[in-house]
């Protein structure tokens, strides 16, 4: 607890203020534009980590990664296009809400309850880290060998529509990973001096993320505008509040839990929540599919929630299971920070200062989102190629600056290419960029526990724990194949086809 | 014959609206409402809505005018309305026409100068 407000009074002081400012306006933006998310945004702004002092830097990627979750609720509700993911299931209720001269009150739930979760999913961020910090710095090589492994394969089957899709992403993010001559010899250097140090993170996030994206973007620059719901300030009344309250916690539970697990996002806790809420409604049970606001508020509360959650691996462990956590962890280590559990005991201050940063920056989103909203609608507004070009310069701008090399803009067109392919033929972002940054770190692990067995394989799972999440890797990659092969049981759907389903049972 | 008029669903766009319905009526003419955007941004203004476009149609209907709306996604609105103009052989096009500062000119362009320039058919210019 005194940590805790030893890291507020460094929240609070001008300059990270500021910081967070910067981070919550900048998510917020980067959320409402389709297209453009804070795995993006935190990837440009990674060369700012040369020159702002660390505390400052994850501040502010922190802010923007909590605006980004809000800023996707926007464009659900009033254009009815998801600016992300984890906002697809908000579009459901929430459209029809601003089709009936509702927008208002959605988007005033859809704030007032991601403030309410992210609190509340802060504030249990607060309470587990350590204690999972303090589990997980006993255990070994082997066992931290085996929860890399799991995070990979959780990212890479659990989400996404297809799994060999997600391995072949992860294959090429291995493969990336390993090019360098860091275990002594070299390693896909193709004899090039400039690739032995490896391909720095900044060049393939960027790449991927922005150039990959603007490639996408200007393949389908003329797309037929939407119309947009014309809104005010948002705001509730009595029986919005009093329908609204229990949905915000009850996508909270959801949502934390599994953004803490290895293979968090968001998109199954909203969907949890949307038809949890469905089934509670009672007499509103009518209203869904016309606007119902619990179906807003919950899955709303579930994102931020699951947002907050997935910091939990993050810091407690090092381990990333979403973009925009796996790009802040590519900033960690740019500062030599160690993320895992000893980062707790190594920058106390660091850690406490984010920490209570988190609650600053949440409720900097709820005093500057409520009057805002009618602002961030403009957004989208600016013509693409207008957005792309600036986003291009600072691609190129921070690809460059990270070694003062041409040849990493050359690398950047390159990797810019590999995404737009990937966009082109359904492959998944994030086990590639996941890969990419856990490749060497699995490695170290690896080699360390094999040197302390002298090469004796079996000590990899010598370790209780390894041995209970190799159990966990092989029920996620062979569960969904045993309950196929069960008789008289249809096998599990994917989470893509049932969000399907129910879009179309809500529309029809 | 046909009046080409290019049409967006705000003031500028109706007064146009208004002066080409009233040719098509003198003229006995066809009456084609263009609506077109670049599409480059995902929301724009100056493309109309299904309401917008149902109201006008309406208010073809209701005059009795033998008229249609058009709604294309083009890469250059002014080249689109020229292209229509020829490709149904126009009588007169009808747009609206607003003050432009030189600056303002001087960054976007201006539509309405060169359809004004570019068009073979005679252009009426309305002031909202």
């Amino acid at each position: 607890m005194d940590a805790l407000l030893t890291g507020l009074s460094m929240a609070l002081t001008p300059e990270n203020l500021l910081y967070a400012v910067i981070g919550v306006l900048l998510g917020t933006a980067v959320g409402v534009l389709p297209g453009i998310g804070p795995a993006m945004t935190v990837a440009l702004l990674l060369p700012v980590t040369y020159n702002v002092s660390p505390s400052a830097a994850l501040i502010m990627f922190a802010g923007i990664y909590y605006g980004g979750m809000y800023g996707g609720s926007t464009t659900s509700i009033l254009l009815n296009t998801p600016g992300e993911s984890s906002s697809v299931i908000t579009a459901l209720e929430g459209n029809k809400m601003a089709k009936t001269g509702r927008a208002a009150q959605a988007l005033a739930t859809a704030a007032i309850g991601s403030f309410v979760a992210g609190t509340i999913g802060t504030i249990l961020l607060v309470a587990v880290a350590p204690t999972v910090a303090d589990w997980v710095v006993v255990l070994g090589a082997p066992s931290y060998f085996a929860l890399m492994l799991l995070a990979l394969v959780a990212v890479t089957s659990v989400l996404g529509s297809s799994k060999l899709r997600g391995f072949i992403s992860l294959a090429l993010g291995l493969a990336i990973g390993l090019v360098g001559t860091s275990t002594g010899q070299a390693r896909l250097t193709l004899d090039n001096p400039l690739l032995a140090d490896g391909i720095d993170i900044v060049v393939v996030a960027v790449a991927i993320f922005a150039v990959g994206e603007a490639l996408w973007v200007a393949a389908h620059l003329r797309r037929r505008p939407l119309e947009i719901i014309p809104v005010g300030r948002p705001w509730m009344d009595r029986r919005d509040w009093r329908r609204s309250w229990a949905p915000w916690l009850r996508g909270t539970a959801f949502g934390f839990p599994f953004g803490a697990l290895p293979a968090g996002g968001a998109e199954l806790p909203t969907f949890l929540s949307y038809i949890t809420e469905r089934r509670l409604a009672g007499e509103h049970r009518a209203e869904f599919g016309k606007g119902a606001i619990e179906g807003v508020a919950g899955p709303e509360a579930a994102n931020n929630a699951s947002a907050a959650g997935t910091l939990v691996p993050l810091l407690a462990i090092g381990l990333p299971t979403t973009a925009t956590a796996a790009v802040i962890l590519a900033a960690m280590q740019s500062y030599g920070l160690q993320p895992g559990p000893q980062l707790f005991e190594a920058e106390p201050e660091l850690v406490w200062t984010l920490l209570a940063s988190l609650f600053v920056a949440n409720t900097l989103l709820l005093v500057i989102n409520l009057p805002l909203a009618p602002l961030w609608a403009k957004l989208l507004r600016i013509p693409r190629p207008y957005l792309y070009a600036g986003i291009l310069f600072f691609a190129v701008l921070g690809a460059y600056s990270v070694n003062f090399q041409r040849f990493d803009v050359l690398l950047l067109c390159l990797f810019g290419a590999l995404g737009f392919a990937m966009r082109r033929f359904g492959l998944p972002v994030l086990p590639l960029i996941v890969g990419v940054i856990l490749g060497p770190r699995l490695e170290e692990q690896l080699t360390q526990a094999l040197q302390l067995s002298q090469g004796d394989v079996s000590a990899l799972w010598s370790e209780p724990v390894a041995v209970i999440v190799y159990v966990v890797i092989a029920v996620l990659l062979l569960g969904p194949l045993v309950l196929r092969l069960v008789p008289g049981r249809q096998g599990p759907e994917r989470l893509e086809d049932e969000v399907e389903e129910l879009e179309e049972e809500v529309r029809s | 014959m046909t009046v080409v008029v290019g049409w967006t669903p705000d003031a500028r766009g109706h007064a146009a609206l208004v002066r080409a319905i009233a040719e098509a009526q003198v003229h006995d003419e066809r009456l084609l409402v263009v609506n077109a955007s670049s599409g480059t941004a995902p929301v724009d203004d100056r493309f109309a809505g299904v309401a917008d476009v149902s109201q006008v149609r309406a208010l073809l209907d209701s005059l009795g005018v033998d008229g249609e709306v058009r709604q294309t996604v083009v890469r250059d609105v002014g080249d689109a309305l020229l292209d229509i103009a020829e490709e149904v052989d126009a009588s007169m096009l009808v747009i609206g026409i607003r003050h432009r500062s030189p600056v303002g000119k001087l960054l976007m362009g201006s539509t309405a100068q060169r359809i004004l320039l570019d068009a073979r058919c005679p252009v009426l210019a309305v002031k909202a």
